[in-house]
């Protein structure tokens, strides 16, 4: 049975708004008016007809048409074209699950489980005659053809007869299901080749040889031919040691050898991550005794007080982004939330980031590829997926960014970050560490397995292009992750397993996969998984990366309280297997071996790749161009460029408040509207102790050199850590690569260049880490960041993003951004060293010149120092870091967070002589690192003077009430604008907040 | 000792804050499952009070609130009648506002919890968090808010919206003074009559979309670095709660 249900009158549905908002952005010709209805369909009909009415609608507001239709009863009257969209069969569909639950609940007895429960969305348009290519792209805003399928029906269709199915299309197939095998053993290099190619292994030529060898060892085929086994691979094995061994779960190239030319020189390099990371933190250890579990869990984990530990993660979901932007996002934030559920026993989700970097949203259409969907459209989808991931899971969106560049448009980079708090000792034991003991069962939980983001590991690692599988996207559902959740802590803190890690890429296989190493075997059932629907394959089971699963290793003597509350608790769980000690994965389908593979061979019999990396510093032109702006209307063109334009119409809908640790919100000043430079969260009701989460990026230096670039963006999120009154000895880093392909080829004729962007990058980040004493504790990269569409080749600038979370010895002396008094003294701390290269203001003007800013590790390390000692005494009423746009932007945007005035002189700046000789512009808008803008109360200021004695720092003006930014230079005028108007020009451009008043 | 019964389950998320604000307010907060509930619905009369936390139970897929209040009405109706009719305080939050509603609870002025009142998607159909100003409603008889003014309080929902088309109905809370708050700068949402919270006749049973439990630390306020508040005015609300317990019950 059919149920449409819709808003009484169509001028209370808040939803029409929204939309019809992105309808005009998407230059569609006037909708003159619309209306939507949610359908729910019962797979049966003996149903009451109110039954579903009184379920799934809200009798006060809505009416419920059961039989009968919304257009049949003319709640749009004049309509002449309506559109349903539902999801694909076997795409996951959180309000489908949600209305078998609502049903479960009513009938009790009576329900049915197999009874299909589906759901769909009816939009219904009065629009004035559309071409075919309108109604096209009217289709486009309404759905995703990857993942959902829409019915469209005309008034004339209508009045014909025609109308809505009464029931859409089932997933799964009765087909009985069996092990393939393969035979590789007389296959040429060029078949080998061919043959990852075609089946999507994303091997190469050197790894195919290893795994056909593996087939010709003796001790393998004798063992095979006992257990009756076929000699070459089954498809489970392939599909096993593919997942394992691709570049998204192996970080092959960071683990490469590389010979690094520089000029007249050629150094080997062993293992970027072993040298430069691992091996940065390595040289800490012993100074830093905060940090407890580093690189190999889910996410690093540092102390923060006595009793508890914190942890930090993030990942970064692109191509599945580029494909289903709404399903890529929502899946990496609940997928990050994972990671730190399956850290150490188990940590508590406290707080989500994500930085996003889309394509320019002004793109004109015809710039953006065949099969690439446009920037607006990804950001989007990408946002109501954050909103929908972070919000529904109850994690606060504390912090992040939003970045925009051509570069971007062929791959979005969507970075999810996930912080988490996990007791020091639970019942007696670390809490950071767990067992996978052999003997203990192996338990799948949560969500069920479908064919959904098959081959998703082995996708990212490959470019993006016309062949790229529909098959490797997904939705999450963070309710069901969320009863998960609230379950695993519940069941940790009784004790009720030993052993546990999340399931995102390459599923079981990469989850099982792993803990299986710690008690060195795993034998399987593969048919015991629970499925979403039937018609998967064994190796469609084993690496689908169906979302809201976790694995454990439970002990046999509490299996059963665990089962008990997990069936209270309404979380699936399923004994899939137990741990051994074999030295082997053995898998099993319906009683026969399916896979059998030596452990160390899956993990370490992975050749190494040995690549070339060739430093060329890039020509560059010498002379700057010339500026049509004044300084005053170039600070409004900075103000307004997207990368600096406000984001508060779009980060109000992330609830960034939940569990009410917020100290330093997204947002401060007189009207809560001006930008921090981070996050300070409470993380413990008891503790006087604060967390800081800050970020640094910065993709735009990687054009001159990465080396500066990820120098740059270590002292972005260390500097703003410290302008809030952080601890500059406990911090922690997380390293996120994003690279454009490094890897030489015929695609990729620039590989060695590229490649030596990453070396220069990661040596950047050990010295400037080193310098700082900053642990790196944990990171990820994804190094395949291209599209080639229609003979195009889109590739991202080289990104690396740096988190850190930090902590805070007292949360009350946080200081924000923000002008607060009248009279209050401005100073400058930081030298000005007029770098323009890669800067904002070179953006505006197109200029590819200048020098690239670059980090003084020592001064600046000194100065942060006395800074964290005058914040800790109370001295420092407003501190704002120097970043994007230079001074002119920050001292716009902290008037702007006073809503005070300010009369600032840029003769004053603290420098060395050739300040002097610079010009206007250069003073306003270079983006030298290590400064901040700061102003204390006049009484204060001898005291801050002397504390900071030493340092670069000089008072440039004063806090004023008369509502202008005055600048002048040695007293001569620059320009006054008015802070009101000042901010107005930042927060029109990405949609005003709040909005005007509704009529 | 004062218990309160935090329910949770299902994507209710604002429950650990909620233990918090009563266990500061001087009772002592503990977070129930609903299906423990339902298991044993005799364990509800253990507490003195009843809240229903924020959040998104089953994701409000289908409206907010309204396959939790099914549930719960559906297994337990018996025990909340019983609950409220021996006196006993009862408030929803956020989601929890919503949950009370779509069982009929608030106002219930059929007296057999028809639902009489919605809250609906938010008239702007995005989901939003910022503090705003509330003031509260001197003559309301709602137990919650007694001797309260005005605040600032923050908003994180995206389907508030305070409804009915019984034009009568709304007069008769407006002159029973059953709206026990308004927003009183920026109405968010399109709420009539700008309502952010409404009582019952008894005033012991209180709905609101704000959160006052998303302002029991003085820091938790947006200006706090520049008005340095001393106190947390959320606070007030559960310790009106848990004084009402004390002296009545």
């Amino acid at each position: 049975m059919r149920t449409e249900i819709h808003y009484k009158t169509i001028s209370i549905d808040g939803r029409i708004r929204h939309l019809k908002k992105r309808l005009e952005s998407s230059s569609l010709p006037d909708v003159t008016s619309m209306a939507m209805a949610d359908v729910y369909i019962i797979g049966r009909d003996d149903l009451p007809a109110e039954l579903p009415g009184e379920i799934f609608s809200d009798p006060v507001a809505q009416k419920a048409l059961t039989g009968k239709s919304a257009i049949g009863e003319g709640y749009l009257p004049d309509w002449t074209y309506a559109v349903e969209v539902s999801f694909k069969p076997g795409v996951t569909n959180p309000t489908a699950m949600t209305a078998k639950s609502a049903l479960k609940a009513v009938l009790g007895k009576d329900f049915q489980k197999e009874t299909p429960v589906q759901t769909a969305r009816q939009y219904i348009f009065q629009v004035p005659d559309y071409s075919r290519e309108d109604k096209e792209r009217l289709a486009k805003v309404l759905f995703n053809p990857l993942i959902e399928t829409a019915v469209i029906l005309t008034k004339e269709e209508w009045d014909s007869g025609k109308r809505f199915p009464e029931l859409y299309s089932i997933a799964g197939s009765e087909e009985a299901m069996t092990v393939g095998t393969y035979d590789l053993a007389a296959l040429s290099d060029k078949e080998l080749e061919d043959f990852s190619r075609e089946k999507l292994l994303a091997l190469s030529l050197d790894e195919m040889k290893a795994l056909r060898d593996y087939y010709r060892r003796d001790d393998v085929i004798d063992r095979r031919k006992q257990r009756q086994m076929p000699e070459g691979p089954t498809d489970v094995e392939l599909e096993m040691i593919a997942q394992t061994w691709s570049e998204h779960c192996k970080h092959k190239i960071l683990n490469a050898k590389i010979s690094y030319t520089e000029g007249e020189t050629t150094e080997e390099i062993n293992s970027l991550f072993k040298t430069y990371i691992k091996g940065t933190t390595d040289q800490m250890l012993e100074s830093k005794p905060y940090l407890k579990s580093l690189f190999h869990d889910n996410a690093g984990v540092i102390e923060f007080d006595d009793e508890n530990l914190l942890c930090f993660k993030v990942e970064t979901h692109n191509s599945p982004s580029a494909l289903d932007p709404y399903g890529g996002s929502i899946t990496g934030i609940v997928g990050v939330n994972r990671d730190i559920l399956g850290t150490g026993k188990g940590a508590r989700p406290i707080f989500n980031t994500n930085v996003l970097c889309f394509g320019e949203l002004d793109t004109p259409a015809g710039d953006i590829p065949e099969g690439l969907l446009s920037p607006k459209t990804i950001m989007h989808g990408v946002h109501q997926g954050i909103i929908d991931g972070g919000n529904q899971s109850g994690i606060p969106t504390v912090g992040g960014a939003f970045l925009f560049d051509e570069h971007y448009m062929g791959k979005p980079l969507v970075f999810c970050g996930t912080g988490g708090i996990l007791p020091r000792k639970i019942l007696g034991e670390d809490g950071w560490v767990k067992h996978v003991r052999p003997g203990t069962l192996a338990v799948m939980l949560g969500g069920r397995i479908g064919k959904d983001g098959i081959h998703g590991a082995t996708f990212s690692s490959l470019v993006l292009d016309e062949e790229s599988p529909t098959s490797a996207v997904q939705i999450g559902d963070p309710i069901t992750q969320k009863r998960m959740s609230d379950f695993l802590i519940e069941a940790r803190d009784r004790g009720l397993y030993e052993g546990i890690t999340d399931n995102g890429a390459g599923g079981l296989s990469s989850s099982m996969g792993e803990m299986a190493e710690e008690s060195n075997g795993l034998r399987v059932d593969l048919d015991k998984c629970p499925l979403k629907y039937q018609g998967l394959a064994p190796w469609e089971i084993w690496v689908s990366e169906s979302q809201e699963r976790m694995s454990l290793a439970i002990n046999p003597a509490t299996l059963n309280d665990f089962m008990v509350l997990a069936e209270k608790r309404d979380v699936e769980a399923t004994v899939i297997g137990e741990f051994t000690d074999s030295g082997l994965i053995e898998l099993f389908y319906k009683g026969e071996i399916a896979a059998e593979m030596e452990l160390e061979f899956i993990h370490d019999g992975l050749p190494v790749m040995a690549l070339n990396a060739n430093w060329q510093p890039p020509a560059r032109p010498e002379t700057p161009a010339e500026s049509e702006f004044t300084s005053g209307e170039m600070l409004k063109k900075l103000l307004s460029e997207f990368n600096i334009a406000s984001k508060e119409a779009l980060v109000r809908q992330y609830d960034h408040e939940v569990q009410i640790q917020s100290v330093q919100k997204p947002f401060v000043g007189a009207k809560s509207d001006a930008p921090s430079d981070g996050a300070v969260l409470r993380p413990v009701a008891n503790s006087s102790k604060g967390v800081t989460i800050t970020h640094g990026i910065c993709p735009r230096y990687s054009v001159i050199d990465t080396y500066n670039m990820a120098a740059c963006a270590l002292d972005e999120a260390f500097r703003a850590h410290i302008g809030m009154g952080g601890n500059p000895d406990l911090t922690s880093a997380l390293d996120n690569f994003c690279w454009p392909d490094p890897v030489e080829s015929e695609r990729t004729p620039d590989g060695q260049y590229k490649l030596a962007q990453a070396v220069r990058a990661c040596r950047g980040l050990q010295d400037t880490c080193l310098a700082y004493g900053i642990p790196l504790i944990s990171g990820k990269d994804s190094m395949k960041n291209d599209a080639q569409l229609g003979g195009k080749k889109v590739s991202v600038k080289p990104t690396l993003l740096i988190s850190l979370m930090g902590i805070m010895d007292d949360y009350k002396k946080t200081v924000s951004s923000d002008f607060k008094n009248t009279g209050d003294l401005v100073l400058v701390a930081g030298e000005t060293r007029g770098e323009m290269g890669g800067t904002f203001y070179n953006k505006i003007l197109k200029d590819e010149s200048g020098r690239v800013p670059g980090v003084d590790t020592k001064s600046a390390l000194a100065l942060y120092r006395k800074l964290y000692k005058a914040i800790g005494l109370g001295l420092v009423a407003s501190c704002h870091d120097l970043s994007d746009g230079g001074f002119g932007v920050a001292a716009a945007e902290s008037a702007i967070g006073g809503r005070l005035g300010a009369r600032l002189d840029l003769g004053l700046l603290p420098g060395g002589p050739s300040m002097e000789t610079m010009s206007t512009d250069t003073l306003l808008y270079c983006e030298t690192p290590s400064r901040f803008l700061i102003s204390v109360k006049p009484e204060k200021l001898e005291e801050f003077r002397q504390i900071m004695e030493g340092s670069f720092l000089s008072v440039i003006g004063e806090v004023e009430d008369t509502g202008n930014l005055t600048v002048t230079r040695v007293g001569n005028p620059v320009f006054t604008e008015t802070v009101e108007n000042l901010a107005e020009t930042w927060k029109s451009p990405l949609g005003k907040f709040p909005e005007e008043e509704v009529k | 000792m004062i218990k309160a019964c935090i329910v949770t389950g299902h994507g209710i998320n604002s429950d650990n804050e909620l233990v918090l604000a009563f266990n500061k307010a001087g009772a002592k907060g503990k977070r129930v499952h609903i299906q423990d509930l339902i298991e044993k619905p005799s364990l509800l009369s253990e507490y003195q009070i009843l809240a229903f936390p924020g959040g998104f139970s089953f994701g409000d897929h289908i409206g907010s609130g309204l396959v939790f209040a099914h549930i719960f009405k559906q297994h337990l109706k018996d025990e909340l009648s019983k609950f409220i009719a021996d006196g006993k305080p009862v408030i929803g939050i956020c989601n929890g506002f919503q949950i009370l509603v779509k069982m009929g609870i608030l106002p219930n002025f059929s007296g057999n919890y028809t639902p009489e009142v919605s809250l609906i998607h938010n008239d702007t159909g995005v989901f939003e968090n910022s503090w705003l100003k509330v003031a509260f409603n001197e003559k309301s008889p709602c137990i919650w808010t007694e001797g309260m003014s005005e605040m600032d309080i923050p908003i994180r929902h995206g389907e508030g919206r305070f409804y009915t088309d019984d034009e009568a109905l709304l007069e008769k809370l407006e002159l029973e003074n059953l709206v026990a708050l308004r927003y009183s700068g920026r109405n968010p949402n399109g709420s009539l009559n700008n309502i952010a919270g409404i009582t019952d006749p008894t005033g012991r049973i209180l709905g609101l979309m704000p959160h006052p439990e998303g302002f029991i630390f003085p820091e938790n306020h947006p200006l706090w670095h520049r008005n340095r508040p001393e106190s947390a005015a959320g606070l007030e609300v559960f310790r009106n709660g848990v004084e009402y317990v004390r002296k009545n019950l």
